[in-house]
């Protein structure tokens, strides 16, 4: 085990299998940084710390530092990995989905059944996403919401720097295209991270952060810590909170939310996209659907509202969940009766 | 133009161009017909017209090379080698089709052939022949120093989608040896190039501002296309060049798809393309001008694509029709 930043392991989990594999390459905007300028490539080493040293170890063609591009980049990630390649492509924004949507929803997810099964399209898409920097209606959205709901993609939404290394080496590993939703807010997030460089974590199981037996809450991404502190401050009170990171959103690990949620009877699902259409109410119709003769009270959602995400940092404050909304959310469902 | 080198090609290069040509012609020749008894299901977008391009550039290939087409695609995969008995079958919505039915004629692929899809999205096809393309940059020079190559089959439509001009700059700054094949068939859909590409109806000049070498030839003749696509291939597989783009000129025969009542078309067009700008009427006439193949070898070549069609028709007739369960097959490798 190490100690390291949440960013630390997304880096150095893609050195190794760069290291690893030659078939891996990234590309996106500013992964080296600094190219055609006085400072020279790697004057920046990729905008959020995740490609430091790439350019140095493994040259231009591995190491594709591209326009100001999306949609180029995300059909070339497409074109690279049908062409038997395993590209690892960064969107510097989540929220530029929005410019090359197509090359992810119609080509990327697609080719495989389009194509009858006979591609194999091994793309991981990084996607550094969520609010908390104050940075506005464009640069702060959760976009799981989106990429869930397309078929032949697989999401991935790490909580701990452990799961962005066994995650992301998975993704990596996977034969399908992998989007990978790495929380901005997080990156600075340090714990333990094992050593093993085939350290991987399989998709579809959900880890249970906490235990308890009143109250279901499944989190996902940045919510899950969310989730833990206000678990944390209930069992003070007494109220003993079962915490499921979900881990990956495509694929679900159901069983692991209806067994809990037949447990407690009582469930809470935390979701930073807005309350529409979203994870949240994915998961609400899952469990009025499988678990309903469980349910001992209505199913509570802590989301995001119904609008842009602010700017100023009251607002800001006021549009995310937190930890207070959760436990307030935990308290609701336990006093219905 | 008799010192054309595509002139020089030996006699089984020549018949092999034309019975590709040929084929191309009969195949969609024969969904123009079956199409309108309602036995086809869905959109289909034929390249009758357009053929020497396709065979011009892809006798050119081999199979590590890689193509990425567009909706009229149906050329393009039979030039690179896709199966016309399984292209067929795909069109018939059979669970024997080249894609199991599940693309039918805008996704026809055929990965271990280079032919890495049709595309039912205009201009969605050059980056991913980008991509394709920085895959065979990683892949180096072969033994005679040469690079593989990708191509993006564009229209004049696709000249003016944003991710034509994203894919065209990345070739160049990462000097991808990617090429840019613009089909100039006039018709966007159903708009003419004289109002919807602003260049002067020069797409090529466009490539050229992103600062690749271009060139523009005739479309509608196979040496033509032939002979500069050889010149186009040779600077793209020397490493270090870079893209490249070509430009042709050429024709569609038919609508933009199967059922177009085509009423842009003006008095006569379609009669005068077929009369002078038929690819393999002209293909004819200039080898059994040269003496190259006779009247005969063509006749006979002819007769041969047809037959294959018409087994590829009635194959595809009787091939097994997916089941309702296989919806959910192929959507993931492991899930």
């Amino acid at each position: 085990m190490a100690k390291m930043m949440y960013r630390d392991a997304i880096r150095g989990t893609i050195f190794q299998e760069m290291q690893r594999d030659p078939r891996v390459v990234v590309l996106g905007e500013d992964v080296v940084g600094g190219m055609g300028t006085a400072g020279g490539p790697e004057a920046i080493g990729g905008i959020w710390s995740t490609s430091t040293g790439f350019y140095e170890a493994f040259g231009p063609d591995r190491v594709i530092d591209t326009p100001i591009s999306e949609s180029a980049i995300m059909g070339a990630a497409g074109g690279l990995a049908l062409a038997g390649k395993r590209p690892v492509a960064e969107i510097m924004f989540a929220d530029f989905i929005g410019v090359c949507m197509d090359q992810l929803w119609n080509q990327i997810a697609k080719f495989r059944y389009m194509f009858g099964g006979k591609s194999v399209c091994p793309a991981v898409i990084r996607m550094p996403c969520g609010a908390g920097y104050n940075a506005a209606a464009q640069h702060s959205q959760m976009i799981s919401q989106f990429v869930t709901s397309m078929p032949g993609l697989k999401v991935v939404m790490p909580a701990t720097p452990a799961d962005a290394c066994g995650l992301l080496r998975q993704a990596i590993r996977d034969d399908d295209p992998v989007v990978f939703l790495e929380h901005k807010f997080l990156y600075a997030m340090t714990g333990e991270v094992p050593d093993d460089p085939d350290f991987v974590i399989p998709f579809g199981h959900a880890r249970l952060a906490r235990a308890g037996e009143d109250v279901t809450i499944v989190a996902s991404g940045m919510m899950v810590g969310y989730a833990e502190t206000a678990a944390d401050d209930l069992a003070q009170d007494g109220v003993g909170c079962d915490v499921i990171d979900l881990r990956t959103t495509s694929p679900l690990d159901e069983e692991a939310i209806l067994d809990s949620v037949e447990a407690t009877g009582r469930l809470v699902i935390v979701d930073e996209a807005p309350p529409r259409c979203s994870l949240a109410t994915d998961i609400a119709a899952l469990v009025a659907n499988k678990a309903f003769a469980s349910l001992r009270a209505p199913i509570e959602m802590v989301t995001a509202p119904h609008t842009p995400v602010p700017f100023a940092r009251e607002l800001e404050g006021a549009y995310l969940p937190s930890p207070a909304k959760v436990a307030a959310a935990v308290r609701k469902t336990l006093a219905y009766r | 133009m008799g010192e054309e080198a595509g002139m020089q090609l030996n006699r089984e290069a020549l018949t092999r161009a034309y019975r590709q040509m040929k084929l191309i012609r009969e195949f969609e020749e024969r969904l123009h017909e079956e199409i309108q008894t309602g036995e086809i299901a869905g959109f289909t977008h034929l390249y009758c017209g357009q053929e020497a391009v396709a065979v011009g550039v892809c006798e050119h290939l081999s199979q590590r090379d890689k193509i990425v087409s567009t909706h009229r695609g149906h050329g393009h995969c039979l030039a690179k080698g896709c199966d016309v008995t399984g292209m067929m079958k795909e069109i018939w919505g059979s669970q024997e089709g080249l894609c199991n039915g599940k693309g039918g004629s805008m996704h026809i692929a055929d990965i271990d052939k280079g032919m890495l899809g049709a595309n039912g999205i205009v201009g969605a096809g050059a980056p991913i022949a980008v991509g394709a393309a920085l895959s065979n940059k990683i892949d180096g020079p072969d033994e005679n120093g040469k690079l593989a190559v990708s191509i993006a089959f564009s229209g004049d439509g696709a000249c003016n989608q944003g991710t034509t001009f994203e894919a065209m700059n990345l070739a160049v700054v990462t000097k991808a040896p990617a090429i840019f094949v613009f089909e100039n068939n006039h018709y966007s859909e159903h708009t003419g190039d004289a109002y919807a590409v602003g260049t002067a109806q020069d797409i090529a000049s466009r490539a050229e501002a992103f600062g690749m070498k271009v060139w523009r030839a005739d479309g509608t003749d196979f040496f033509s296309v032939f002979d500069t696509f050889g010149e186009v291939l040779e600077f793209v597989r020397t490493p270090g060049n870079g893209p490249a783009a070509v430009e042709f000129d050429t024709e569609r025969f038919f609508g933009h798809f199967e059922g177009d009542p085509q009423r842009y078309r003006g008095e006569g067009e379609l009669d005068r393309l077929r009369a002078t700008r038929d690819c393999l009427r002209k293909f004819r006439e200039k080898v059994t001008g040269a003496k190259l193949l006779t009247d005969a070898d063509l006749d006979a070549l002819d007769s041969d694509a047809l037959g294959t069609i018409e087994q590829a028709v009635a194959d595809s007739r009787a091939a097994a029709r997916p089941q309702p369960e296989n919806v959910l097959e192929n959507v993931y490798i492991s899930y």
